[in-house]
């Protein structure tokens, strides 16, 4: 018994995986004996670095040529469940396509999905979700009570990429059939965004700020800071929505998922909706006026005061560190 | 033009929610209010019909309860009409589930366009726009910060990991909008009046030709094993800043040599 074949949609930039796609790789390679990662583009040159990490094959479905990758992703897999050559399990991580390929798998094999994973486990020959709710207090584990795939979308960071120094992945390919009308749009030119310093959602200080900064300039502060600890500035989604700094920024159940090794919330009240995104940060320092916020609840450093008065003494003492 | 908008109604998120302890799914017992995340794509759609000549927003939602407080507060900002899907069958319906339905209640309206938020502040799914797209065999781009429309196309910008990815899809299709990336207007008093008299068609399951034993609790195809207590994380030092506070977070840091 046991789950036999799962089927991870993999993610890549550069010619490397992406660290959703690794982490995916850390857990399912646990669960089944076959593991196949499914791509658009070239698959011989991430099959190296998938198979170190647990792939048994990676099939890429070729190159979308400017189409998104959802439709033709998800119409690769459903043609692979029809012809009974389809996987067990497929997991996507919560990226903008995983949402896309699993929303659309999932209406076409007729099949729910299970979302906001953070951790599966094996149940006899079934897989079942852990998924928090209410800010992560309460822990729900789900299944599928059919025998139709088993479509998980899992948050990212929820499992340690890590390598096994397994042997290279085969490399194959899968044929999308025919998206219709659903593959008709066409990405017409990419834009990136500069940012200097880490990335959010891999940087070992994070320094983000709410709406206790007050106005859309103070966020400054939060960007000199961020600086100076070499690290990446954050935001809650309240000054996210108010559009002081765009959305990718966002900490948070809608944002993304950090893990840093120092959290620095300065000015945020700690909704769950934000305190989802940051709590499993190894250490969180926060500064917050009210002393009821929740934020503190859970502070390893909890700093009842003013950010105004805190955070420039703060920049201009890391300043004369040098 | 015509934009179908679909809104969510859910508990204030103000007030803490709880899961029924019978049926393991969220209690939606308190009074609904629209989804803020839905007030983005009904901005977004008056913002694209005004100035047209014969533009108009409508609205599709669907709720277990005949409740439309929410869909008034939408009505309010200037959407013409709306269409309800309530039926007691509808109650733990999964995103699958409620993609079908809002589907068959969407046909009706021979939308253009079809606007979503990118997922609800309740369920947070996200996967309800995708599935309506497939089901009804139309493209679809996910998380719009900025949606053009040029003849029988539209042009978005897409989000993406590092910046945005400028996206073009034919109509009539699916498209979801993130949050933030449009101010959402106060309905005014006159605007709040004019939504008491505006059409909201409220259907069932029946009307829109849905076997009610298809969706709902009834239609389930996952099932809740257990509920646990996630482990909390304890609280640590609290200090109240007395002019110093910095220095202690200096130190904090310090400590964990990250400095």
């Amino acid at each position: 018994m046991g789950i036999s074949t799962i089927w991870i949609y993999g993610e890549a930039a550069n010619g490397s995986a992406s660290s959703t796609t690794l982490e995916l790789l850390a857990k399912a390679r646990e669960l089944a004996g076959t593991v196949e990662v499914i791509i658009h583009g070239d698959a011989a040159a991430l099959a190296t670095e998938l198979g170190a990490h647990g792939a048994t094959s990676v099939q890429s479905v070729g190159d979308l040529a400017g189409g998104l990758a959802g439709p033709r992703i998800a119409s690769a897999i459903a043609g692979a469940v029809a012809a009974g050559t389809g996987p067990d399990v497929v997991l996507c991580a919560t990226t903008y396509d995983g949402r896309d390929i699993a929303g659309r798998l999932s209406a076409k094999l007729d099949a729910p999905v299970i979302t906001n994973v953070v951790d599966l486990v094996a149940d006899g020959d079934r897989l079942l979700g852990v998924e928090p709710v209410f800010g992560g207090v309460v822990n729900v584990t789900t299944g599928f009570t059919g025998d139709s795939t088993a479509i998980f979308l899992v948050r990212p960071k929820s499992f340690e990429a890590s390598s096994t120094g397994g042997a290279a992945a085969t490399v194959g390919s899968l044929a999308a059939g025919d998206t219709g009308n659903t593959g008709t749009s066409v990405v017409k030119d990419r834009f990136v965004e500069e940012t200097s310093g880490p990335k959010l959602d891999e940087a070992a200080i994070v320094v983000s700020g709410g709406r206790g900064l007050g106005e859309a300039e103070k966020y400054e502060m939060i960007e000199s800071l961020a600086k100076l600890l070499k690290g990446a500035p954050g935001a809650s989604r309240a000054v996210v929505d108010s559009g002081w700094v765009p959305y990718s920024y966002q900490v948070g159940q809608t944002g993304k998922v950090v893990k840093p090794t120092v959290y620095l919330a300065c000015g945020i009240s700690g909704a769950t909706q934000h305190l989802v995104g940051m709590k499993g940060s190894a250490n969180i320092i926060a500064i917050n006026k009210d002393e009821e916020a929740p934020i503190f609840g859970v502070a390893d450093l909890g700093i009842v005061g003013d950010v105004h008065k805190v955070l420039p003494k703060l920049i201009e003492a890391l300043e004369a560190r040098g | 033009m015509n934009i179908v908008v679909c809104v969510k109604q859910i508990p204030d998120p103000t007030d803490p929610g709880a899961l029924d302890p019978e049926t393991k799914t969220l209690k939606r017992d308190a009074k609904l209010i629209l989804d803020e995340s839905d007030s983005y794509g009904v901005e977004m759609a008056l913002q694209l019909v005004d100035g047209t000549e014969d533009g108009e927003v409508r609205l599709v939602s669907m709720a277990p309860n005949n409740e439309v407080g929410g869909l008034r507060t939408a009505l309010a900002m200037g959407a013409a009409s709306a269409v309800l899907v309530s039926d007691e069958a509808l109650a733990g319906s999964d995103s699958l589930s409620t993609a079908k339905v809002l589907v068959e209640a969407i046909k009706r309206c021979e939308p253009t366009l079809i606007l979503t938020a990118t997922e609800s502040s309740d369920g947070y799914t996200g996967t309800v726009p995708v599935q309506i797209a497939e089901l009804l065999d139309l493209p679809s781009v996910t998380f719009a910060k900025e949606i053009t429309i040029n003849g029988d196309t539209v042009t978005v910008k897409r989000q993406t990991e590092d910046g945005y990815d400028e996206v073009e899809c034919p109509l009539p299709c699916v498209v979801s909008v993130t949050a933030g990336v449009v101010e959402p207007r106060y309905p005014s008093f006159k605007g709040i009046m004019a939504a008491k008299n505006k059409p909201v068609e409220e259907l069932d399951l029946a009307g829109l030709g849905i076997d009610a034993s298809t969706v709902g609790w009834a239609g389930a195809r996952q099932e809740i094993t257990e509920v646990t207590e996630a482990a909390v994380r304890e609280a640590g030092e609290i200090i109240v800043d007395e002019g110093d506070a910095h220095e202690r977070i200096l130190s904090f840091m310090d400590d964990l040599k990250v400095l």
